[in-house]
């Protein structure tokens, strides 16, 4: 019928953005200006209930040109984002912080804080949910613009000699920036939310004035509350906090023991796992062990030498000791199956050899241990090193030599 | 009308200048008589004495005046048909033909010219607040309820903003249409009377031009006004400055779609039998109408060789398409397939090439490297026609030329500077709306050095244009068919010994709407390149040429096909 082929005002309308979209992803600024202008009168009938409208779309496409035209400056855009913000009240708040953003981005500290205050001010509009959620975002920003400058403040204070007179009005300063910041940082992070930096400045502000205990709070709830998505972050400042305060091995291991969980390849899985091994509790120790096996499961860990020696002490240090073999068999019976070929080959051997002696030493003490002198690994590396009569090597090979490895206790 | 003789050259030849006097075409003489600005652009109106309740109120400070959708009408056909007297189309076309046309429309549709029958009293909603007067109608519809009924193209109906504000308006009849009658318009069913829309200005047009056997295709006249040469997008423009237009006008008078050519021309056939239109006068092989013509003109378009056009014409004669009586349009007559000559001429040319190389995407390109050898040894004075070059050339510019017109196509801009709204309260809005597009053009126009210009292409005939003067050899007219044709007893006859059929079961056309249905993966892609081709130059999609093609092929081979019960793919011609 002759109504398929009938183009109307909204397929053209999508032509035109076909053409603009085409034009910007091959970062053609002037084309996709310019088909910018035939699109725009689509504002005229954006009665739309779609996820996106014309002026959204105007409003994202218009910034993204504007950022990239060499012709464009900061005035340009300004006017722009004054006008998009004067059209959809429903979008008034967002296209506000994103203009914050966009002046951060430049250098206009100020300009943004100003933007900031006017938006915190403007009350029209429907009062919905996610308006006082925006707000409060903003607010935020506007806290950590605050906080910015009460470091800054902070640091003249450092730097200067006791010359009370001159301090007293920076402290003055300081001290007020702290106040307008806390309250609007503490106001955000009481919503769950992803909300690192602001807690991090929070959290900063806090311990400067001492108030250690509303700091712990914070990061403990930030890190436990189940109402907040789950963040490893969260658990690391957490950590770090316990750590700066001298708190008990015993509290930091619970904190990281989370994160364990959360990302067991973290960075600060070694530091777990040095805690753990030294720790009397047995439990801890054999909580090490998982850690560290888990790490090297990774391979961003393959190469890692500290890892690798962690392994091969704690492992070394179970065979002497003659006592929890199990544990690594444990551990091991996961691992049987792929380890082998994903740590232990003779072309990894012979890559690690040449590269990096001490890796391939740790590693020959963990294959040996456990695969048994005539593995692949062991074999090359050890015969290697005693070729170029390294002595520890002679001291591995004879230390492997002695036990009996643990892959045949497993199928034994 | 003015019949008197002039002063100066006695003719009687008169036109109206702009300023509402007459003047003498022959002699430019002005005189003094001047037309009442009511009786140019409106009807004088017999309906007066049946409406009721002196609806008839005007407004105080004299701004802007009654007016009947109608009237809108006629200054919209008096416009379109300006604008194709300035493309050349002769004056009889907007003096008289469409003027006629035009009147014994709004006799037949009861809106003028005719006494009203007793149970037509109009039951318009008026523009002012007319509370007093239209108390308790029982069936006054609501606005919502006549958004919905309209087929008008376009969101309008999805206005949801308007929609939602339509609750208040039942109570109040405050600006419903700035015309009187515009809700009535949209309202009752009126079909049986044939209900005027934007669309069909174009069928009156096209009639017009048809009855005058005017030089100009439907398809041509489609372009044109999709190029900007003929007033029909924002055609309010044109209105005097009384004519207020908002509401439910925009639903009648804002198009938004391009002008699709079967609403078109369907709309034509229904008209002329409504209008009770004798036979047209007769298409000729003399007129431009006629295929053996049309084929000319879209071969030389198309880069075809001249030589071509024999080939063509003996299509033509043995499927009698070019006889008057078929291409005569006898309105009402449903027995006969109405002709669409452009498109009709096109699958006349692509079944002369299937004919002639049958496109399978095999055969052509053996037979275009048998002329290219052929060439080698070529003493005589032209080359041969080899397809490979041809394909090469028109493939190039086809591409690039349908690449601007996409690019074209998704610059149009529909909306214009005189705003439009559906009431008073929108009003505000949509100014401030405006305001914001004309900003945004204004600051990314300046931003790529495009503020939108002003000038549209200059109209023309013909889209490609092919000179052998060129000398990087592109055209191909002159090229010469005998390198892929032999000799049989004195004759030149085609190499080609076989044939496809596009179809082997025409469907029916009333069940279907078609005759054929064209699915682009079915075909050779050579056959689909043709089509392409021509649906380029028509501004129509391909399927409806390789309709026309299936129509063709079984009227040229019909006789085989009745005879042989088992059906081949291909036959031996």
């Amino acid at each position: 019928s002759s109504h398929e082929h009938k183009l109307n005002f909204g397929k053209s309308k999508e032509m035109c953005l076909n053409f603009i979209q085409d034009a910007m992803l091959q970062k053609q600024w002037n084309r996709a200006a310019e088909f910018l202008t035939f699109y725009a009168e689509a504002l005229e009938k954006d009665f739309s209930r779609d996820y996106m409208g014309p002026s959204e779309i105007i409003w994202r496409i218009g910034t993204e040109i504007l950022c990239h035209h060499s012709h464009s400056g900061m005035k340009e855009f300004n006017s722009f984002i004054e006008q998009m913000k004067t059209f959809g009240v429903k979008r008034y708040l967002k296209v506000c912080l994103e203009h914050s953003f966009h002046l951060l981005c430049n250098g206009l500290v100020d300009e943004a804080y100003q933007n900031l205050s006017l938006a915190e001010s403007w009350r029209f509009g429907e009062h919905t949910a996610i308006r006082d959620k925006e707000i409060k975002l903003i607010q935020a920003y506007k806290g950590l613009l605050d906080y910015y400058s009460w470091s800054k403040q902070k640091n003249i204070l450092l730097e200067h000699d006791e010359d009370e007179f001159e301090d007293l009005s920076v402290e003055q300063e300081m001290h007020s920036y702290f106040r307008k910041a806390a309250v609007n940082l503490k106001e955000i992070i009481k919503i769950p939310g992803v909300w690192d930096i602001f807690v991090k400045c929070y959290v900063d502000l806090l311990e400067f004035y001492g108030d250690d205990e509303e700091a712990r709070q914070v990061l403990s709830e930030y890190a436990y509350n189940s109402k907040f998505p789950a963040n490893p972050n969260a658990h690391v400042y957490f950590y770090q906090f316990l750590k700066r305060h001298g708190e008990s091995k015993k509290s930091l291991i619970s904190a990281l023991k989370i994160l364990h969980d959360l990302v067991p390849s973290h960075e600060l899985m070694i530091n777990f796992n040095t805690m753990l091994q030294k720790s009397k509790k047995r439990k801890n120790r054999r909580l090490g062990l998982q850690v560290i096996f888990a790490v090297l499961d990774y391979a961003g860990w393959k190469e890692n030498v500290k890892a690798w020696s962690c392994l091969a002490r704690q492992v070394k240090q179970i065979v002497i000791s003659d006592k929890h073999p199990d544990w690594i068999e444990q551990e091991w019976d996961s691992r049987k199956d792929w380890w082998p070929a994903f740590h232990f080959s003779h072309y990894l051997a012979k890559k690690n050899w040449q590269e990096n002696k001490s890796l391939s030493y740790e590693k020959a003490l963990v294959a040996g241990i456990i695969l048994g002198k005539d593995c692949k690994y062991f074999r090359y590396v050890s015969h290697q090193g005693c070729k170029a009569q390294a002595k520890k090597f002679r001291i591995l090979k004879k230390f492997v030599n002695k036990h009996i490895p643990v892959h045949l206790r497993i199928s034994g | 009308d003015f019949n008197e003789r002039c002063a100066q050259c006695s003719e009687v030849n008169w036109g109206i200048t702009d300023g509402g006097r007459f003047y003498c075409r022959s002699c430019h003489n002005v005189t003094e008589r001047t037309r009442e600005v009511v009786n140019t652009d409106f009807i004088s109106n017999t309906r007066v004495q049946t409406i009721s309740k002196g609806l008839r109120k005007q407004e105080k400070n004299g701004e802007s005046c009654e007016w009947y959708v109608c009237e809108g009408f006629q200054l919209v056909l008096k416009k379109q048909a300006e604008a194709l007297e300035a493309l050349g189309v002769c004056p009889q076309m907007k003096d008289e033909v469409l003027c006629n046309f035009w009147r014994r429309y709004l006799q037949k549709s009861k809106q003028a010219y005719c006494n009203r029958t007793a149970g037509e009293a109009v039951q318009a909603l008026s523009v002012c607040d007319s509370s007093t007067d239209v108390d308790s109608e029982p069936e006054r519809p609501s606005l919502l309820h006549l958004l919905s009924l309209s087929e008008s193209d376009g969101d309008l109906p999805t206005d949801c903003s308007f929609a939602s504000s339509t609750s208040k308006v039942s109570e109040s009849t405050s600006v419903c249409s700035g015309s009187v009658d515009g809700s009535l318009y949209l309202m009752k069913n009126q079909k049986e009377k044939l209900r005027m829309t934007m669309p069909m200005t174009l069928s009156f047009c096209y009639m017009a031009l048809l009855w005058l056997r005017e030089p100009m295709t439907l398809s041509e006249l489609l372009r044109f006004v999709v190029e900007g040469h003929i007033p029909y997008f924002n055609v309010f423009l044109h209105f005097p400055e009384k004519m207020k237009l908002y509401g439910l006008d925009l639903k009648i008078f804002c198009v938004e779609s391009w002008p699709a050519y079967e609403e078109v021309y369907n709309k034509m056939l229904e008209l002329a039998a409504f209008l009770d239109l004798p036979r047209f006068p007769d298409i000729t092989d003399s007129c431009f109408l006629h295929p053996n013509l049309l084929c000319m003109k879209y071969l030389m378009e198309a880069n075809l060789p001249d030589e071509l056009h024999h080939w063509t014409c003996r299509v033509v004669k043995k499927i009698h398409v070019g006889e008057v009586d078929f291409l005569t349009l006898v309105p009402g007559n449903k027995s006969t397939r109405s002709v669409k000559y452009d498109i009709l001429a096109v699958a006349v040319i692509i079944v002369v090439l299937k004919l002639l190389f049958l496109l399978d995407d095999h055969y052509e390109w053996l037979l275009s490297d048998f002329a290219e050898e052929r060439n080698k040894n070529n003493n005589e004075g032209g080359p041969y026609f080899e397809l490979k070059k041809w394909y090469k050339v028109i493939k190039c510019t086809l591409d690039a030329e349908q690449k601007k017109l996409d690019e074209e196509k998704a610059k149009d801009l529909w909306r214009c500077d005189k705003p439009l709204y559906y009431s008073v309260e929108k009003k505000a809005k949509v100014l401030k709306r405006r305001q914001m597009v004309v900003n945004l053009q204004n600051q990314f126009g300046k931003l790529s050095g495009s503020l939108r210009p002003a000038e549209k292409p200059k109209p023309s005939s013909f889209q490609l244009r092919w000179s052998e003067e060129n000398a990087d050899g592109n055209c191909f007219h002159g090229h010469s068919l005998k390198g892929i044709l032999q000799e049989k007893c004195g004759l030149l006859t085609a190499r080609n010994p076989e044939y496809w059929l596009c179809t082997l079961k025409l469907c029916s056309e009333k069940v279907c709407g078609r005759a054929a249905h064209y699915r682009e993966m079915d075909f050779p892609q050579s056959y689909h390149f043709v089509l392409r081709l021509f649906a380029f130059l028509l501004r129509i999609q391909p399927s409806y040429i390789h309709n026309e093609v299936c129509v063709i092929e079984h009227k040229l081979f019909n006789k085989k096909l009745c005879r042989k019960p088992k059906y081949k793919t291909r036959l031996k011609r």
